[in-house]
């Protein structure tokens, strides 16, 4: 039944998906006809679009699976991907690297690393006796975030602009990408990291009613939260590589996609992926269309749409 | 032969304080238990050592003649099940969805239920007259019904014992009756072996056939409610004076509450 259920909705989401891929191509700076796309003159703008909707598939799908599953492990309904401070640990990364004089080619790999730093700070901040207690680790996540951003803002005060404008680039995020190899090696733990998550869908379920009920039903909590905390901070940190920090997805489609399809993880992961995807390209199309040529950053549009989506459904009565 | 389920000078707590201090006890199978005992007398805390969620200082716990700490946990889940005193959920699942989370101790990873497993929940909602609610979502249930529908789920696990913690604390005397009534079928029928807190005297006397009386920690009494609800040992324990007869009904011990102040 389940499974049924899952297909029908899938199904539409694929071709909606389809639809949000076509507008992608043709939208842009410059609006280009379907059929004009496969001309030679335009395989450059083809393939830099293609590359863009790919990392937007990518950026969605991975913060959007990440987010349901800390929200679920940690039963916070507000847990998000950047939770273990991995966004003002990515910047802070950057703009040092900036200050160095770092060539633009180490700045994924920069970033990737300063997110890796703030997580492992945090966690081992939050462990105690071995365990790791949820609330000390959104503390901890609050804690490390305030930190580092107080430092960012205090190097961008002494070495000025080309630091403030690294800043604000990995701040509110950005799918203007260029290197098909970058996407595709980050593909690798994105991917792999969703899979991991899907295959403790019907864990996260259990753990919806409680830590203790979980063990009771054979599940070991200590295991699966150690394992679930790693994967997400891994797609966090290697998407934050090719696109900075992108708020909201991670938290408004897993609780739009919830408020539609229930809150049954085996069919929310599937249909929340599909969901982010289409959410995160249309966004970028308005990203690079709407006060063309100059192109907004992509979490300011983000938020903007999020934001009243989510007061839209909270004043529903939606159960959130 | 090897003790069914059999806890051995068992000492457990939270930080430095013990809660269960030298608690031996010995459940066969087929038996009805009931664990009574004021409040922070360590009813519930014995039972989270039963269930695994907390581990003890010192003594352990044997099932089948293996140390249930060193079990693996789905294995140790596919025997033995338990029910909380009133499950929480922020997120609304069905009747169904819940009842079949009962199959995970069986369930491979990555595993979907197979059409047996959905036979056993559906078996499982109708041994406890659930069925016509199996597509309702628990937060819209009554707290009677979501009762049957939690016990439905430990069902669904296939043990042969069951916990319970006060599992008829948040419902009235007809709900009640009915959760007891279904729990002594399950005990008669299918030999399920039953082990269950109780704050209520008269529902333990009525349906266990042996009672375990805590008192700070340690066993005070153990044996059939005929032996253990005697007066002399619930005004010891409890620091309450009660009258005890007999229910006219079942011929068990009926204990009677005495208020102080006229």
């Amino acid at each position: 039944m389940i499974i049924k259920r899952l297909k029908k909705t899938l199904l539409v989401l694929f071709l909606l998906l389809c639809l949000a891929v076509i507008l992608g191509l043709v939208k842009g700076a410059v609006h280009i006809p379907l059929v004009n796309l496969l001309f030679k003159d335009n395989a450059v703008i083809l393939n830099l679009r293609l590359l863009r909707i790919l990392a937007a598939i990518l950026v969605g799908s991975g913060l959007a699976v990440s987010g349901i599953a800390l929200q679920a492990i940690l039963r916070n309904p507000l847990a998000e991907p950047y939770l273990l401070g991995t966004s003002s640990g990515a910047g802070l990364a950057a703009v040092i690297a900036v200050i160095l004089g770092l060539s633009r080619i180490y700045m994924p790999l920069a970033a990737f690393l300063g997110a890796l730093v703030s997580i492992v700070l945090v966690y081992t901040l939050s462990a105690e006796r071995k365990k790791i207690a949820d609330k000390s680790l959104i503390l901890s996540g609050v804690i490390i975030s305030v930190a580092f951003s107080s430092i960012i803002v205090f190097l961008v005060s002494l070495f000025g602009d080309e630091a403030m404008h690294e800043m604000n680039w990995w701040l509110w995020g950005s799918l203007q990408v260029y290197d098909w190899k970058l996407v595709l090696l980050i593909s690798i733990p994105v991917i792999s990291g969703i899979g991991v998550i899907y295959a403790f869908a019907q864990d996260l379920n259990a753990i919806q009613l409680g830590e203790e009920e979980a063990v009771h039903l054979g599940i070991d909590m200590h295991k699966v939260k150690n394992i679930l905390i790693v994967t997400t901070s891994l797609i966090t940190a290697s998407l934050i590589c090719i696109c900075g920090i992108i708020g909201f997805v991670g938290l408004i489609v897993p609780h739009m996609m919830r408020s539609i399809v229930g809150p049954n993880h085996r069919m929310l992961i599937p249909t929340t992926c599909l969901a982010a995807s289409i959410f995160m390209i249309v966004c970028d199309v308005f990203a690079r269309t709407l006060f063309a040529p100059v192109e907004i950053p992509i979490g300011v549009i983000t938020a903007m749409i999020g934001a009243p989506a989510f007061i839209i459904l909270l004043k529903r009565g939606k159960r959130i | 032969m090897k003790a069914f389920f059999k806890i051995s000078n068992l000492s457990a707590g939270y930080f430095k304080l013990d809660i269960i201090r030298n608690v031996s006890l010995e459940i066969n199978p087929g038996d009805f238990m009931g664990i009574i005992g004021p409040n922070g007398s360590g009813k519930t805390t014995l039972l989270r050592l039963s269930s695994r969620v907390i581990y003890p200082r010192k003594g352990g716990i044997y099932f089948q003649g293996k140390n249930i700490f060193n079990m693996d946990l789905k294995e140790f889940c596919r025997s033995v099940a338990f029910v909380a005193q009133d499950i929480s959920t922020s997120f609304s699942f069905s009747a169904l969805e819940l009842v079949l989370m009962g199959r995970i101790p069986h369930l491979k990873r990555l595993q979907f239920e197979t059409k047996k497993d959905f036979d056993i929940s559906e078996r499982a909602l109708a041994l406890t007259d659930s069925s016509d609610l199996k597509d309702k979502r628990i937060d819209e249930l009554s707290a009677g019904e979501r009762q049957r529908v939690v016990i439905a789920r430990s069902l669904a696990q296939e043990p042969v014992l069951l916990f319970l913690d006060e599992p008829t604390s948040h419902l009235d005397i007809g709900h009640q009756i009915q959760i007891m009534d279904l729990l002594n079928k399950l005990n008669r029928q299918s030999n399920l072996t039953i082990v269950m807190v109780l704050h209520d005297l008269n529902l333990a006397s009525a349906y266990c056939n042996r009672i375990c009386l805590l008192d700070s920690g340690s066993i005070f009494k153990e044996g059939t409610p005929e032996d253990v609800l005697t007066y002399k040992n619930i005004e010891a324990v409890y620091k309450t004076i009660v009258l005890v007869n007999n229910n006219p009904v079942t011929g068990r011990p009926n204990v009677i509450l005495v208020p102080g102040e006229k």
